[in-house]
């Protein structure tokens, strides 16, 4: 029987942590990119795609994100597509992301005062002049807080996709706790890996949530 | 598409289908009414630096915020045998639940409590209230009451969290999928109805939190 010290252990876990990071940073950055476009479908003047952008953001929110990622991965095959766990993964996560950063985005559009909307169109600015000079910069000063906040959830949900079969942080600790049969052991150190990774995004975001409130 | 969707295996499993939603409304309505009791405990600890609680709950709700609900539940099923505490698939789902849940509601009801105006409580105090009345009809129910919608969509995700108990045997809603989904090898077509059933799960228990809130805290009658 091989024997393995607490290095080993740990060695092991920081390259699942590895993968755990990265993919929360994919999600995280092609999450905010698809966010974007559901949040100006969402809020646009055009009905269809504001119904389908509301439809995406409901579905997404309302069913667990393991489903979204089995069904994903079970449904992609069904087209003859060889669908890896790592893609199903990444996928699952930057929908996930996607409809509640959107959701997120759209509230700081909405608590931007009306009235910057009217003079920016009494200044004869077209719609997607309003967007881009008056209403995002404003809107994204806003949101900062809470999307580094939502950030922490998408690193904790990296861990579902450990059930899926991809060998993240979580996945690689179940792998080593059956190895080594120390799972108190091993489970804690996951669970520390994820802290350190999550406590400074929280601390960031709260300690930014004060800044801004103050400068009002 | 050369794929034919196949629905005809429901009938079949209904019965059992109908038991996993049991168990995950049974999961919820358990970890919730003890997660929010445990928050309402928390919160006060906190905000009154109750000692030496207040401290306890701060590690406690930075802990569970900042990690993920799988590993909480994998360390309490797993992980606490080795301490010599053996506890059954359900009550380490309860008990992840309850705690996770508990991290959450601390925060959003001391965010509640922190928001009573200082002028209500002097006016109370003019009153001639007792403390405890101070308490219970100027902070808690206003309290409750504003951060009720936070409370339930709180609900609701630990509600969808569940989902992941299956992977330590809960014979929850997505233990239920799994179990159907190696009988008839419906992949596709049986996680697609479970996620549709956690959907409508999930509209349920936001009306029902709706509900309880109204009876409970506003103690308008149910028209």
């Amino acid at each position: 029987m091989m024997s393995f010290s607490l290095w080993d252990i740990v060695r092991n876990l920081l390259i699942g942590g590895a993968l755990t990071l990265l993919l929360s940073l994919v999600a995280f950055v092609l999450g905010g990119a698809t966010g974007l476009l559901v949040l100006l479908a969402r809020i646009g003047k055009w009905r269809a795609p504001r119904a389908l952008a509301q439809m995406h953001i409901e579905l997404f929110q309302g069913t667990p994100l393991l489903l979204q990622l089995f069904t994903l991965f079970f449904g992609l095959s069904l087209f003859g597509l060889d669908v890896p766990a790592w893609l199903a993964a990444g996928l699952g996560l930057t929908l996930f992301t996607s409809a509640f950063l959107a959701e997120i985005w759209r509230g700081c559009v909405e608590a931007v005062p009306r009235g910057q909307w009217e003079a920016s169109s009494c200044l004869a600015m077209t719609y997607w002049e309003q967007m881009r000079h008056v209403i995002l910069p404003q809107a994204m000063r806003m949101s900062i807080a809470p999307t580094v906040g939502f950030a922490v959830q998408v690193v904790k949900g990296t861990a579902v996709t450990s059930i899926i079969g991809f060998a993240e942080l979580t996945k690689t600790g179940s792998m080593i706790a059956n190895a080594t049969y120390q799972p108190f052991l091993v489970y804690s150190l996951v669970a520390l890996g994820y802290f350190i990774l999550c406590y400074p995004l929280s601390h960031y975001a709260k300690s930014l949530e004060r800044k801004l409130h103050a400068a009002r | 598409m050369a794929y034919q969707f196949d629905f005809t295996f429901i009938p079949d499993y209904a019965g059992m289908l109908a038991q996993g939603v049991a168990y995950t409304v049974g999961l919820t309505v358990v970890g919730g009414t003890l997660g929010i009791l445990i928050g309402i405990g928390g919160a006060i600890s906190r905000l009154w630096n109750v000692r030496p609680f207040g401290e306890l709950y701060r590690y406690y709700v930075e802990l569970f915020r900042n990690t993920p609900f799988l590993v909480q539940l994998f360390l309490i099923f797993f992980g606490l045998p080795s301490l010599g505490i053996k506890l059954e698939a359900w009550q380490a789902a309860i008990l992840a639940m309850v705690l996770n849940l508990g991290a959450y509601s601390t925060e959003i009801i001391r965010s509640g409590l922190q928001a009573t105006p200082r002028g209500q409580l002097e006016a109370a105090d003019s009153l001639a209230f007792t403390r405890w009345q101070i308490f219970l009809h100027v902070m808690l129910r206003p309290a409750l009451r504003k951060v009720w919608p936070a409370l339930s969509s709180q609900v609701v995700i630990t509600m969808l969290g569940s989902s992941v108990c299956s992977q330590i045997s809960t014979e929850e809603l997505t233990f239920v999928a799994n179990f159907i989904q190696s009988r008839n090898f419906r992949a596709f077509e049986t996680y697609f109805l479970a996620t549709g059933m956690y959907f409508a799960l999930a509209l349920l228990i936001r009306q029902a939190m709706h509900l309880i809130g109204r009876y409970l805290i506003v103690r308008r009658p149910l028209s």
